[in-house]
């Protein structure tokens, strides 16, 4: 009877199929062959892109710098591997328009030779801003899919003081199981990534989250945190999308993010263990980010597992690797199928965000054909930031973007969850992720205008300026030529008085 | 004789319809209706003509006498139209506007001959060069008014589409069966 009364500690969420049975209970391979080539694109994370500090031609060893980050929100790139640079150029980018952008080509000569590094001692010895320094010039960036340079959120972190540190280990995702498999097999190692954390932050409390379907990880992760008191696992409701930062902050901590703030303002960070995995071996190991644990699966996967491959391996060998039929293919997806990007071909490269790549079938995809509103309001129920998406998609119908940013469009996470209850199969989410594009295209638009109404003025003034630099010109001409027939005339009659 | 007495009265006819316009424009001065000036402000300025009225103006003169709909700048879009009928309290019908396809022009270093035509005339300094020297087009600053198309003399100056890329690309409007029969009627 009490339940009635108290706040409801998740919103909205849906429950799809979990479909991750086909790779959640093999180990994770990590025989991968080495590629022949690798296509390393220089932005792999939120920021600016990376600035490429190799040649062509250059011989390079494993883990070592090939581009430096530059500007406060960037991340390194290094060699995944051991090899000569064939090239430094535009090509297509895992992005659904595959469009391309600036990547290092990687000629791989099969000895995968590390590049080494100095190890500390005992890491606990170091200041929290050389953990931070570290993870940095290891380029981490958040492996959960958003891509946020960890370092910088490290610094946040000790500038905000955390008081808790929460470790996304929730994976909802459908088919998925790359989080959970890390936490299977290398829960030590992901435990001493979160204590790394914790000290590069001097924060003293970390929570790791991780969904009730993944009994095996949490029990592994429970007896790998067992001999320190400062981090405490505990198992969440598995509820599409619990792994939302704000989400899982509302139910771990009870704290409501404000609209416009980031979680550090209210004492909390997240991490996902897959960085905190990454922490680890950069610190321990003086390793940086050069290869991923990525889940390989859907209906056309021959041989669906867990794989850890070199960044920049073409999803193509990837999926010849995992013995897929790209016959049956009909959609191929890059991270999960609720929030993942579809790509148009396989020949781009995995990159630190790809959590996972699908090669579906055609009886996996939603039926699209799409009917009127029923106004039955099952999108209002499911969405987790509180929305309400029928109304927003018809101002959006019909072009009226403001009125549908006044009903909250900035503060839609792209989950999809309405696209995915609703009954009509109208495309919400999609129409969310057209409005935003558009939203920011106006914002530049109107940017523009305001710089070529500056450009204007300014020509304006200068041509103002020439006009009357060239009357003054004009005048003094004038006067300089009435001053000299004067003096003309002056002689002229000085000599004639002679 | 005859001619400078004609030169003197026409002179001081000049001066003294001069001086009475002078004190006409003086004493009869029309202030114009400050909304002018701000729609005037949110108007592009660049005063291509494409609305039907000779600059921005004489566009924005009648739109706030309402002859006009808020559609009625292309260059400006539905963005723009969305900003007029907020201002002005209109109704506004989006489903006719057409968004702007975004122009940038481009030299062609072939046939470019340095004429240095083309830079004088472009209203943001968007070209750069000097005489005899091949003039390049900085596409950031190109507001697409085609002025340097009409007097370049070898035809190298021309539109072309902007690229798209990873920096600009969009999702694009999801169009089905039902919106393309509904459109423009009531929302579902």
């Amino acid at each position: 009877m009490l339940d009635f009364f108290i706040k409801p500690r998740v919103r909205g969420g849906v429950h799809p199929e979990a479909r991750k049975e086909n790779t959640a209970d093999e180990n994770i391979v990590t025989n991968f062959p080495i590629p022949k080539t690798l296509y390393i694109p220089l932005q792999q994370h939120v920021g600016k892109p990376a600035e490429p500090l190799i040649r062509v031609g250059d011989k390079v060893l494993k883990g070592q710098l090939l581009a430096y980050s530059q500007g406060l929100i960037s991340a390194p790139v290094h060699a995944p591997s051991s090899g000569i640079i064939l090239d430094v150029n535009d090509y297509p980018a895992p992005h659904p328009s595959a469009l391309p952008i600036r990547m290092i080509v990687l000629e791989t000569d099969g000895l995968d030779e590390w590049f080494t590094s100095p190890i500390p001692d005992d890491p606990f010895q170091l200041t929290p801003e050389d953990i931070s320094l570290r993870v940095g010039a290891a380029g981490i960036v958040g492996l959960g899919g958003a891509t946020f340079p960890t370092a910088v959120k490290l610094n946040m972190g000790r500038e905000n003081q955390i008081d808790t540190l929460i470790i996304n280990g929730s994976e909802c995702e459908p088919y998925l199981s790359c989080d959970d498999r890390l936490m299977q097999e290398r829960a030590e190692k992901i435990i001493d990534g979160v204590r790394l954390m914790l000290h590069g932050m001097e924060s003293h409390h970390a929570v790791v989250a991780i969904e009730d379907n993944k009994p095996l990880a949490f029990a592994a992760m429970q007896i790998a945190a067992k001999p320190y008191s400062s981090i405490e696992v505990m198992q969440i409701p598995t509820q599409y999308p619990m792994g939302w930062d704000r989400q899982l902050i509302r139910y771990v901590t009870g704290k409501e993010v404000p609209v416009g703030c980031r979680s550090s303002e209210i004492g909390v960070t997240i991490h996902n263990v897959g960085t905190a995995h990454a922490v680890h071996k950069a610190i321990r190991y003086g390793q940086a980010l050069v290869n991923r644990v990525v889940t390989v699966s859907g209906g056309a996967v021959g041989k669906p597992m867990n794989v850890e491959v070199p960044l920049g391996t073409l999803i193509s060998e990837v999926f010849a690797f995992c013995e897929v039929n790209l016959e049956d293919t009909a959609r191929i997806v890059m991270g999960g199928p609720m929030m993942g990007d579809s790509l148009p071909h396989a020949g781009l490269p995995t990159v630190k965000a790809t959590s996972g790549v699908l090669a579906l079938t055609k009886s996996e995809l939603k039926s699209s054909e799409v009917q009127p509103c029923i106004r039955c309001a099952a999108c209002v129920t499911v969405c987790p930031a509180g929305l309400r998406p029928l109304d927003m998609a018809n101002n959006i119908r019909v072009n009226q973007l403001d009125a549908a940013v006044d009903l909250g469009l900035k503060d839609c996470i792209s989950c999809g969850c309405c696209s995915y209850i609703c009954p009509s199969n109208i495309p919400l989410v999609q129409f969310f992720k057209y409005a935003s594009g558009e939203i920011v295209a106006r914002q530049q638009a109107q940017h523009k205008s305001e710089q070529t109404k500056r450009l204007m003025d300014d020509r304006n003034a200068r041509m103002e300026r020439i006009a009357k630099q060239q009357e003054e010109d004009e005048k003094a001409r004038i006067a300089a030529k009435a001053e000299r027939e004067r003096l003309k005339a002056e002689q002229a009659s000085q000599e004639s008085l002679a | 004789m005859y001619v400078l007495s004609a030169i003197f009265w026409l002179t001081l006819l000049g001066l003294m319809l001069g001086l009475l316009l002078g004190i006409a424009a003086k004493y009869l001065k029309v202030e114009s209706s400050p909304i002018l000036d701000e729609i005037e402000s949110l108007l592009p300025g660049s005063q291509c003509g494409q609305c039907g009225f000779p600059g921005c103006r004489p566009a924005a003169e009648a739109l706030v006498d309402g002859l006009v709909p808020a559609t009625i700048c292309p260059p400006g879009g539905s963005a723009l139209a969305e900003q007029l009928a907020a201002m002005l309290g209109l109704d506004l019908d989006l489903s006719s506007v057409k968004e702007p396809e975004l122009l940038v022009a481009r030299v062609s270093e072939d046939t470019c001959t340095g004429c240095t035509r083309c830079f004088k005339v472009c209203p943001t300094d968007a070209i750069v060069g000097a005489p005899k020297q091949i003039h390049a087009v900085v596409a950031d600053a190109c507001i697409a008014c085609k002025k340097c198309v009409e007097v370049c003399p070898t035809e190298c100056l021309q539109m072309h589409p902007v690229e798209v890329t990873l920096r600009n690309w969009r999702w694009t409007k999801p169009m089905s069966q039902f919106d393309q029969s509904q459109q423009g009627s009531a929302l579902c």
